[in-house]
């Protein structure tokens, strides 16, 4: 439409106060009705735009922007200051929230009026949008002289919630809205005129309520507290503070409640952690882990309580046994290993279920296995003490494999915290060649089987080799037998035998007896064994263990003919009797060949023992070598064989096994050192030992001094020299 | 004194040319002459028929030297030798020691005696002289390592002087200790290097996580619970 008129400015400014000023009212009413009358609406609207699009020089917009400006300004400096800072606590805030909310809609209308700068003139001249000049007058006017009184009382309201009381959720967070928004964009004034202040009082506030809580409180009832006040702490952000916060808050409430007073806590006499384990307290382990867990480093002295109080179970298990020994009951190895592997199974299930499976645990549990898993008891090792038991394991019949199979990763879990792996090995090389050869009925070779694989896992397959092949060679001796029986025509000698060939690689060490002048029949055995073993083999050695050997023999007594079931030793002694009654000591010796030792064992055993087989002049308990030897032909038992048992030769196994080992390690530690020095060439001393000790780590704790005798015996054989400048270096000599 | 010719002298440098070359000729000839006398005090002493100085033949030696034959002055002769064999003198060993002490009469080899000595002593001499004697009491062929009791009498002689306590100690170690029966070549050079780098007796500078021998770190050990 084409108006005549200009509007003058001074005009135009009038029409727009008397709008403000009925916005104002309508404001100050609070009326329901916040509503401008539409005609009046218009009115200022199209006043505005036409003032606007006058053409120059009546072209208003400029002016215009500036009287925008103004209004806010005085509404913020006039209208909303003074009625802010007559008031004080929650008043203040109520009044700062209720002129927040006046001034948000005021600006709104207004920028209904002056709509058309907005869109044409503002982004024409880039200046700053209506509404950022209304922020900043705000921000200028009213924020920047009340915020910290503001800031105090609302922190005071917290403190209050804190303690208990109900406060205005609402209201505080309308509060902090206005701290955000005079940020203008950006979140520095709520973090450095509010959040700062909050943070400060936080801490303060927890440090006060942990000194207070660790002195009053168990560690259960501390812990609750504490998980309490974080999941406060958490609403309260969701409630009314900015979400940025979450994160600082929560981190001084854990550090005040949980991390400076960690050790007190975890420590408490009486209900500390170690108190929680010993009674099982499954819920409160896991809050300690749940509190603990989000802390970078938080798990770090829980663990270690763990494990110191593992370690100390242990212990008390270990010292148990060791006085037992000390007071000379015998060492039971399957009463302590099985204890042992109870604890390790009870804090396993600490370890998987309250602490969620974590690797500090895992580790924790390990360490302190590995501290008490290596102390002797009574004189034996650990390693001898879990061989024991595993061939006890292996010897009882009648255990289902899944139950064996349970009980065995228990084992190879316990061989893993033990630091001399070599000297187990040797033990349970000695036990398995005993029940292979002489309980061999009773072997399962399943069970037998699956405990080796089992260990091979772990250990790997060089470990396990000699096991391996000891299991395979009873196998190989049983097919074989088959071949050899089947080439036979006839029973050499009349009998029927069996031969084991052991691979001497894989077997224990064991003496000789080639000497021994067996009775004719046994001669033939044995040559036609070897005659059809030298067929089917290339040029083997074969050498004959009679120690080893069982013989079933008949006994024709008056009364009856009895069996017995004798070592070959015994048989063969009592073969001399089929051809005389009567015979001395001396005569037996000689003709036989046995040792002194032998012979006296297996005379005890056939004329003082339990079966009389022999009569012996005299008939004292004890053999001398004037005693003469008769056939008891007058022996009867009720039973129609017997087993006449031999205790074997009081040799100090575990002490040869100990010998053995250590000749061993001393071979590994030279392999060991020649092998780092051929690749390295040159190396300190320091280096080489400690390299040393890494490499074989797997199969023993290597003692420093044994690594440099075996350095100084390298040196006289010429493998190493001491560098000519540096005594401290060694050179491979090529 | 006028050394032999054979070596070069910085103080004829002073002197002319041509009474260089006088001097030259005059000292072959007095070398000559010095030789000869030096073989003639060999046949003094040599065992006739195997053409060397023997053990009886030293021991008179000694005592004409009037030093004692346990000194270590005769390991010092020795040395200066470069003798390959205890207890024996070859011809060729003898020419070699006594030309270079200058010394062509008895009377001559005594006086010698003493600067012999300083010589031995200087630092850098001593630890080759330390390891020869070593090496010179090593009698059969693929040996390497002394018995305790020969090393206790060596070590006497060798350091006896120079390191008194360490001495005295390591010996009374050596005999009470059952580890070693011999004692090689590195740990006889080791106990050199630890009377010389460790204080004695404080010790503490000596750590036995360093590539000591052994023996020494049991010693040091057993000083240690000694002096507890």
């Amino acid at each position: 439409m084409y108006r005549e008129t200009i509007i003058d400015f001074e005009q135009g400014c009038k029409c727009l106060e008397a709008g403000v000023s009925e916005l104002k009212r309508i404001l100050e009413e609070e009326t329901s009705e916040t509503r401008i009358d539409p005609k009046q609406y218009l009115e200022l609207y199209t006043t505005i735009y036409n003032m606007c699009i006058q053409k120059h020089p009546h072209d208003h917009s400029q002016r215009l922007y500036n009287k925008y400006h103004d209004i806010v300004e005085h509404y913020a400096k006039k209208t909303v200051l003074p009625c802010v800072q007559q008031k004080h606590d929650e008043y203040l805030l109520r009044e700062l929230s209720r002129r927040w909310d006046h001034y948000k809609v005021f600006v709104n209308w207004l920028s209904h009026f002056f709509n058309y700068l907005e869109r044409f003139f503002i982004p024409q001249r880039n200046y700053p949008s209506l509404l950022e000049v209304a922020m900043k007058s705000f921000r200028d006017r009213v924020y920047l002289e009340v915020q910290v009184n503001a800031k105090d009382v609302v922190i005071a309201l917290i403190d209050k919630e804190r303690e208990g009381a109900q406060i205005d959720r609402e209201l505080v967070k309308n509060v902090l809205n206005v701290f955000v928004q005079s940020g203008m964009g950006t979140i520095e004034k709520y973090k450095e005129d509010f959040e700062m202040f909050l943070l400060e009082d936080t801490e303060s506030y927890y440090a006060r309520k942990a000194s207070r809580w660790i002195q009053e409180c168990s560690c259960p009832e501390y812990m609750i507290k504490s998980e309490e006040s974080l999941r406060k702490e958490k609403e309260r952000v969701i409630h009314y503070l900015h979400s940025s916060t979450e994160c600082k808050l929560v981190e001084i409430v854990e550090k005040e409640l949980l991390v400076s007073v960690a050790k007190h806590l975890l420590e408490k006499e009486h209900s500390g952690c170690s108190a929680l384990l010993r009674d099982d307290k499954v819920d409160d382990l896991s809050r300690m882990y749940r509190l603990y867990h989000p802390i970078p480093k938080g798990l770090e002295p829980v663990a270690d309580a763990f494990r110191i109080h593992v370690a100390r179970e242990g212990n008390a298990l270990i010292k148990q046994a060791q006085d037992a020994a000390a007071n000379g009951s015998l060492v039971e190895a399957q009463v302590l290993v099985g204890k042992i592997i109870d604890l390790h199974e009870k804090y396993m299930v600490y370890v998987l279920d309250c602490f969620k499976n974590h690797t500090f645990f895992h580790k924790a549990l390990k360490e302190a296995f590995k501290v008490f898993c290596n102390k002797k008891v009574g004189g034996s090792s650990s390693a001898e003490l879990l061989a024991n038991f595993c061939d006890s394991l292996l010897k009882k019949s009648g255990k289902s494999d899944e139950a064996i199979e349970a009980t065995v990763d228990n084992v190879v879990k316990l061989l893993d915290y033990i630091s001399d792996n070599d000297l187990f090995a040797e033990f349970y090389r000695k036990k398995l060649a005993r029940r292979l050869l002489f309980d061999h009925h009773k072997v399962n070779k399943e069970h037998e089987t699956i405990m080796i694989t089992k260990i091979k896992r772990q250990q790997g397959g060089q470990y396990t080799s000699k096991m391996e092949g000891m299991v395979t060679d009873m196998q190989l001796a049983k097919e074989f037998q088959k071949g050899f029986k089947g080439s036979l025509t006839a029973k050499p000698g009349g009998i029927d035998l069996a031969v084991t060939v052991l691979n001497t690689g894989f077997w224990p060490s064991y003496k000789t007896s080639t000497d021994l002048n067996l009775p004719r029949e046994m001669v033939e055995c044995v040559e036609a064994f070897k005659s059809y073993y030298g067929t089917k083999t290339n040029q083997r050695k074969l050498r004959w263990l009679y120690s080893h050997g069982t013989c079933h023999v008949i006994g024709s007594f008056d009364p009856k003919p009895i069996e017995l079931v004798l070592s070959t030793y015994q048989a063969v002694v009592l073969c001399l009797f089929n051809n005389t009654e009567r015979l001395t000591y001396q005569e037996i010796i000689e003709q036989l060949n046995l040792s002194h030792e032998d012979l006296v064992r297996v005379l005890l055993s056939l004329s003082c023992a339990k079966y009389r087989i022999l009569n012996k002049e005299p008939a004292s308990k004890s053999i001398s070598t004037t005693d003469v030897f008769e056939f008891n032909s007058k022996f009867t038992s009720t039973m129609r064989r017997i087993k006449v048992s031999i205790p074997p030769p009081p040799i100090d196994e575990r002490k040869k096994v100990v010998e053995d080992v250590d000749q061993d390690r001393r071979y590994a530690i030279d392999a060991c050192i020649v092998r780092i020095m051929k690749s390295r060439k040159v190396l300190p001393h320091q280096q080489l030992v400690s390299q040393c000790v890494e490499q074989l780590s797997r199969m023993f704790k290597p003692d420093i001094k044994m690594i440099k005798k075996r350095i100084e015996d390298l040196i006289t054989r010429d493998y190493l020299e001491r560098d000519a400048k540096n005594h401290h270096i060694f050179n491979y000599v090529a | 004194m006028r050394r032999s010719a054979a070596s070069s002298k910085k103080k004829s440098d002073s002197i002319t040319s041509s009474t260089t070359d006088l001097f030259r000729s005059a000292s072959s000839k007095a070398t000559t002459k010095e030789m000869d006398r030096i073989d003639h005090l060999f046949n003094q002493y040599a065992n006739t028929s195997s053409n060397l100085i023997d053990p009886e033949g030293i021991e008179e030696l000694c005592s004409n030297l009037e030093v004692p034959h346990t000194d270590i002055r005769i390991l010092m002769l020795a040395w200066k030798m470069k003798s390959e064999k205890q207890g024996y003198f070859t011809q060729e060993e003898w020419r070699r020691g006594l030309k270079a002490l200058r010394a062509d009469t008895l009377n001559k080899l005594k006086k010698a005696l003493p600067e012999l000595e300083k010589e031995v002593r200087r630092q850098t001499n001593f630890a080759d002289f330390y390891a020869y004697a070593f090496r010179y009491c090593l009698t059969e062929e693929k040996q390497k390592s002394i018995d305790i009791e020969t090393i206790c009498q060596l070590l006497e002689i060798v350091m006896g002087s120079t390191f008194r306590p360490q001495v005295d100690y390591f010996v009374e170690y050596l005999k009470i200790q059952n580890d070693y029966k011999v004692i090689n070549m590195d740990q006889w050079m080791g106990f050199y290097r630890f009377c010389n780098e460790i204080s004695f007796p404080e010790m503490t500078e000596y750590n036995p996580e360093l590539a000591w021998p052994l023996v020494l770190d049991n010693f040091v050990e057993w000083i240690r619970e000694k002096q507890a």
